[in-house]
This record gives structure tokens, sequence and C-alpha cells, in this order.
């Protein structure tokens, strides 16, 4: 059974009703270890030496915050600069994190017609997450593709139960290692990659 | 070592330890409990002490001068000036209305003239060991009420050198050696001489004071011996008492002058740690001789006598407190602790009635009745006090409780109570408050309650430790208390009920210092917070931004700090136990910093981490 890590970073997470309904009771499923930045380190003053220990617990990490301004609320931007050190996460002797998986679960205000090259956005969701792609391969860790719930404001409470679903039969796959890295790496989102397999 | 002072020893040790818990519990502070003790093991019931009891009292009396040497220290003649208008205006008012009424009242039941102006002088006297010591218990040494209480004591008790010098002119005939063996220089001399020589010893006092006292604690200080130190403080004080009792002086003028004169001085904590301890035994060990001293026979065979003269002047006494207390502006609640609280006979009665009665001013029957009068009249305050905080404050003045508004009102919602409303409770009542949050709030100076109330706050008048406040207060369905005030002790004794009573409430104390902190840790409190760390190490990152650090990297530094610093107390709390030898409290604060210093230098990460370090790149590729 892999471990999972979740390190989320939202502001105002006492308003997001989507990310509310994603996380909510998530430590119940069976490893899954929620990291909540904002509520760890208010004063942004993070613990390089928690954070590091809590990664090499852990087999699976998942990027989880909302898209803000086409990128992840300053306290992951922070949280990455400080805890992927050089010599720990990345160089030639830094190997902490090899081979782990990682991917970035966000929610996006925006549907996913808006995130086209002749849309309103002019990219799409991977190539704003460029960044976070590139990290992880020089950290030698295994990028996922994104697990994205667009539209938030728009979901009506049957689709947004539907995400969280997804969510949790996610968590569940990556838990059981049911997951195939080469077929997923395949699909943009992880939530194609859902459903398509169920439609299967 | 006679067996006689090991079994004394024994029994008002043992008397202390008895009576003075079981007068905690009660709510009665431990003054009530040391005079029950003494009336209890006293001659009239148990009969543990007899008529020794007398020369127990003159010895521990010595806990008095003590205080006034205390006293002296901790009021710099700065703050002296400072206090001068209310010191005088009180001060004179309360004597000169007082000597007056019972110079009056005595001179009308028979005295001579002499005899009742000296008697109304000695009864002017408030007992500065009973009332600042229920102040100080109470936690109201700070409110409108203690202030008021010390200046008029602190007149009362510098009054008592010219009180001193003057009586010999009042006597009768000039004494030849009236009192026996006990003639002292003073006594040969006629009265003009004596009160020269009174005015001529306490200027000694302020001289020897200055110029021998400091270079020789200095010399002292150099050998590094704590208990040599302990030993010249006591050296000092014993030896003016000693050198005024010589000359026919109370000594515990001659100590307060001391005192007075060393506050200045750079000895001033030193001493201060070293005496107190003393202090304490002696007071107590003197509220149990007091106790013990009451005469019941003299109640008995006179007991009408007794009560009117115990209520007469108790009565007066308040009185003019009362008044005295309106005209400078003391609101309802305040002037009834003012002057109940200062209502009795005080401790420097003995001495001038003693003093009297030795000039033959006065019958010795009538200054042992007097005597009998104000050991009772010193009982009974505390008992007083104790009425007037349960029953009339409740009924008359600022209420305990807020008068029920409606039913549907949110009162009943408040989740936070916060005990002391001073500077920092008080921050952190606005804060809440900002934040939409309501508490509850507990105080015991009544001024405050009034502007809080008229603020809209909810307020509970009274003393936080009590149950019943705090039930009322709603700490039944409250989820957090916060613990704010001012004194350690009764922030201690508060969390200890709270712990027992409502377990299921959050505690969130303030801590004065380090010391108070690990105090809180053995108590089992989890949030502690300490009101000197944060701004500390605030006003220490903006010393290095003003040195040229740039602002987060210093910013930064102090919150790892903090951090690091709340892990170190937590683990020097534990390994404070290990110290096998026990160590006064300022020594402790000494230890602890060398510690702190130490480990500091070791372990401090503070700006050597490398977050956003390009160089190391640099050395490595």
């Amino acid at each position: 059974m892999k471990k999972i890590l979740i390190v989320f970073a939202h502001p105002r997470f006492e308003k997001s009703r989507t990310n509310r309904l994603l996380l909510d009771n998530i430590e119940g499923e069976p490893g899954v270890v929620l990291n909540d930045l904002y509520e760890q380190y208010p004063d942004f003053n993070i613990d390089v030496e928690r954070e590091t220990a809590l990664l090499s617990e852990h087999e699976v990490v998942i990027w989880h915050h909302p898209f803000y301004m086409y990128s992840a609320p300053a306290m992951l931007k922070q949280w990455m600069d400080l805890v992927l050190e050089y010599g720990w996460a990345h160089g030639s002797q830094g190997n902490a994190l090899k081979d782990k998986l990682v991917f970035n679960a966000l929610t996006a205000g925006g549907t996913r017609q808006v995130y086209l090259p002749d849309a309103r956005n002019r990219f799409t969701i991977r190539q704003f997450l460029a960044p976070f792609e590139q990290t992880a391969t020089l950290c030698k860790m295994i990028y996922l593709p994104p697990f994205v719930v667009h539209g938030t404001h728009l979901l009506t409470d049957e689709e947004l139960a539907e995400h969280v679903r997804l969510y949790r039969l996610l968590l569940t796959r990556l838990s059981n290692n049911e997951l195939h890295v080469e077929t997923v790496r395949q699909y943009e989102y992880l939530n194609d990659w859902l459903l398509m397999d169920k439609r299967q | 070592m006679s067996s006689v002072f090991l079994h004394d020893a024994l029994i008002y040790l043992a008397t202390a330890v008895v009576f003075v818990p079981i007068a905690k519990k009660l709510g009665m502070g431990s003054v009530l409990g040391y005079l029950i003790g003494g009336i209890i093991i006293g001659p009239f019931f148990l009969g543990f002490i007899g008529e020794e009891g007398k020369d127990i009292m003159h010895f521990a009396e010595f806990g008095v001068v003590m205080m006034l040497f205390l006293i002296g220290l901790e009021l710099e003649p700065k703050n002296f000036w400072r206090m001068r208008k209310l010191i005088l205006g009180t001060g004179i008012m309360q004597m000169g209305a007082t000597t007056l009424l019972c110079f009056a009242v005595l001179s009308i039941i028979g005295f001579t003239w002499k005899a009742a102006l000296a008697c109304g002088l000695a009864l002017s006297m408030s007992s500065t060991a009973i009332a600042m010591q229920t102040l100080r218990e109470k936690g109201l040494t700070k409110t409108q009420a203690g202030k008021s209480s010390f200046a008029v004591l602190l007149f009362q008790d510098i009054s008592v050198i010219p009180i001193l010098a003057l009586l010999p002119l009042l006597a009768v005939s000039t004494i030849q050696a009236s009192s026996g063996k006990q003639a002292t220089f003073l006594a040969g001399l006629p009265g003009w001489a004596q009160t020269l020589t009174l005015l001529i010893a306490a200027n000694a006092v302020v001289l020897i004071g200055r110029f021998v006292f400091v270079p020789f604690l200095r010399v002292i200080a150099r050998i590094r011996l704590r208990e040599l130190f302990t030993a010249a403080a006591l050296l000092i004080v014993i030896g003016t008492a000693y050198l005024m009792m010589l000359v026919g002086l109370s000594p515990a003028l001659g100590t307060f002058l001391a005192g007075l004169v060393l506050a200045t001085s750079e000895f001033r904590h030193e001493l201060e740690s070293d005496i107190d301890p003393f202090k304490g035994i002696l007071l107590g060990l003197f509220f149990i001789a007091v106790g013990a001293s009451i005469n019941f026979k003299l109640i008995i065979d006179n007991p009408w006598e007794i009560m009117a003269l115990v209520c007469g002047v108790l009565a007066v006494k308040s009185l003019v407190l009362f008044v005295t207390g309106k005209i400078s502006g003391l609101s309802f609640d305040q002037n009834m602790i003012f002057s109940l609280g200062l209502g009795q006979i005080g401790e420097f009665a003995f001495v001038l009635l003693a003093f009297i009665a030795q000039l033959n001013i006065m019958s010795a029957r009538w200054s042992d009745t007097m005597m009998g009068v104000t050991a009772i009249s010193m009982t009974v305050t505390p008992l007083l006090m104790l009425l007037n905080e349960r029953l009339i404050l409740p009924r008359f003045g600022t209420r305990e409780a807020v008068e029920e508004r409606q039913a549907d009102s949110i009162s009943g919602e408040h989740r936070v109570i916060i005990t002391g409303f001073g500077h920092f409770g008080s921050t952190i009542g606005r804060f809440l408050r900002a934040s939409g949050v309501k508490a509850t709030i507990l105080d015991n100076d009544s001024d405050r309650v009034e502007l809080l109330r008229k603020m809209g706050f909810t307020v509970f008048y009274g003393d936080a430790t009590r149950l019943d406040i705090l039930k009322s207060a709603g700490a039944d369905n409250a989820k957090i208390l916060i613990a704010a005030i001012d004194s350690p002790e009764i922030n201690l004794d508060l969390i200890e009920k709270t712990k027992k009573e409502f377990p299921n409430l959050t505690v969130m104390v303030r801590a004065k210092s380090r010391l108070d902190a690990y105090d809180l840790i053995d108590a089992g409190v989890e949030n502690i917070y300490r009101e000197s760390l944060d701004t500390s190490v605030r006003l220490g990152v903006d010393a290095l931004i003003r040195l040229g650090f740039r602002k987060y990297t210093a910013t930064r530094a102090g919150q790892n700090f903090i951090k690091y610093d709340e892990g170190a107390l937590r683990l020097l709390a534990a390994h404070r136990h290990d110290q096998s030898a026990y160590i006064f409290k300022t020594r402790e604060q000494i230890s602890i910093q060398e510690e702190l210093l130490t480990n500091d230098r070791e372990v401090v990460p503070n700006l050597h981490d490398h977050a956003w370090d390009s160089d190391v790149y640099k050395n490595q590729e």
C-alpha cells in the first residue's frame, strides 16, 4: 500500500465550497495524510525539517491548491523554494525524492474551454503547470497529469459530488498501486483517465 | 539548642501550616488564618502558649520591622515624591480627624487631655501588616483603594517618628527610670533633649545608610558568597533596629529609613529577595502572637466596655476613612475596601502605647485594655473585609453579575472568559471583540468594571478564584478561559481550581516570566504565553533591521528564535527538577540565563540555513 501526502495550500479554505468537500474527512482514507500549509504555518515560517521528514515517509505527493493567477498560492511556492533543497531533493547527491509520484490537484474558476490556445486564457492548464512539472523532473520524481476541477462557481451539488467521488477513487487507486504510470501519462488530466477507465 | 526553643518553634510552625491552608481553602486569606490559629493555640483555648506569647510578640514584631525595611526598599524616593500629594492629603486628613475625634470621645470619658491626645494618636494608626498583606493577596494593590491605602499607611508609618519625638513633651513628670531596668539613654533626658535626639538619630540613619551600608555591601558582594550577603542584609536590618532601641527609638522607623536610603543602591533587588522570606515567616509569627495575646479574660470581665471600645474605634476610624476616601474621589466599592481595610488599630499602636505607659501619660490598666482592643480590632478587620466582599459590595456596590437582560439575549453564548482586564487582558479582549468574538470578563477593580459595563462588555466583578463567580460567569459552558491576572500566584490558584472544577475548559495563561512559565508547566498547563517573549523578540528584530539586516531575514530569525525558545522552555522545565539543591529565585533566574546563553550559541540555527542561498551551487558545480 502506498502512502499519500496531500500538500494543501489555500489561504481562505473556510470560504471554498469545492475544496472543503474534496478534502472533507480525507484523513479517514487509509494511508492519506493532509498537510494543510496555511494552517500549519500562518506566519509563512515553514519548518523544513518537519516537511522533509513528511516527504520521506510518503511515496505519493499531491500539490493540492486553487489555481490563483495561473499558478498556486504563494505558500506553495514558498514551500517548494525552502523544502526542495539542493543536495537533498536535487543535485548529484539529492535523491531523497527519487521515483516518488507527484501531481497537482487543483480547482479553477474557469471552464476547460477557456484554457485553450485560441481561448481567453491562451494557454492550457498543462502549459501553465510547466514549472511544477520541471521541478518534479529536477527532483527525479515521476510527474503525473493534474487532477482538475473546472468552473467551480458553476458546479451544481450533483456535479461537485461527482468530482469528489472521482478524487476519492483516484486516492484509492494510488494507495492500492492500481495505476500504470505510462498509461496515465497519455491523458491530459487524471480526471480523463478515471472517466475513461470507468467507461471501459 | 534548648528544647524550649524547639517546642515553641514546633507549635508556631505547625499552627501556620495547619491553619493558613484551611483559611485559604475557605477563602479567608492567610492573615485571618494566622490570627485564628493564634487564638486557638493561645492561653484561653488550647493553652499551648501561655504568657510567654507576649514575648513572642515582641520578637515577632521584628517581622514588622523587616516589612518596613522592605516597604522602604520598594519605595524609591522618586515614587515617593510622585505620590506626595496623595500621601500628605489623605494622610493628614485621616490622622488629624481620627486623632481629634478620639481625643474628644476619650476626654468625655474622663481622660486627662494629655492622655486623650496620646491615646488618640496611637489609635489613629492602622496596621500596615494586615492591610497590605490582605490587599496583596486579593490582588488589589494596584486599584485606587490599594493606592490610597498605601498612601495613608505610609503617612502613618512616617509620622510615628515625630509622634514618638513629641510624646515625651506630654509626659506628666520627667520619669526617672520608672520602668526599672529598661532605662535607655533617651529616658534619662529631659523632654526637649529627647526630641532633639530623635531627629539626630533619624538623620544619622540616612547618612550611615548612604556612606556606610552601600560601601559595606559592595565589599561583601565582591566575596561572592550568597549566604554572606544574606547575613549582611540581616545584619543591616538588625543592627539598625538595635541601635535605635539602644537610643530608645522605634526600630521600625530606623529600618524604614535604611530601606529608603538603600532603595537607590544597586543592591535593592538582592536585599529584597534576601529579607523577604524572613519577613514572611516573622509576620506570620506576629499575627499568631497577636491572636494568642488577645486576653479573653479581660473581655469576659468587662465584655461591654471592650465591645464598646472596639466597635467605637472601628466606627470612628472607618467613618473618617470613608469621608477621606469620598473627598479624594474614590468610588463606593473602592472606598468600602479602603475604609474597612484600614479600620483596625495598627501594630505601631503597641509601640506607642508601651511608650505612653512608660512615660506615665496613661495608667497601666488603660494601656493594657487599649492593647487588647488593638489586637481584637486587628482580628476583626479581615472578617469585616470578607463580609464586605461577600455581602455588602454585591448588594450595594458594583454588582457581581450583570443584570439579566432578556432571556433571548446572546449573553449565554459567550464561549470565552477573560479573567483580569489590565493591560494584558484588555488587549486580548479588544482583539477578540474586533474579530467579532464576545468574551465574558472577570475583574476585581470596581472602577474598571463600571467603565467596561458602560462600554457594553459583559463583566463580572469579584475575585476570579471564587467558584461561585466563575460559575455565574458561565464557566460550565464556556470553551476557553484566559487567565490574564497580573499576580502569578492568583493566576496559578485560578488554574488549579479550574482544572478541578471545570475540566472541559481550555485554559490559556499569561505568564509574567520564564520562572512563572515553569510553575505553570509543572501545574500541567499546555497553553502558556510569556508576556515578555514576543515583544522582546520583535524589538530585537527591529534592532537587526536598523543594523542593516533585510527585514525578511530578520523577521524569519525572530520567528525561529521564538519557536526555539518555546522548545527550550519545555526542555529546561523538566531539567529543572534534576538540580539537587534548592536555589533562591533570583539565583535561579541567573542560572537559567546562563544555561540559555550557552545553549543558544550551540543550537540556534537562525540565519544559517541554506534557504534561497545560491552560493551552494557555486561550490559544488
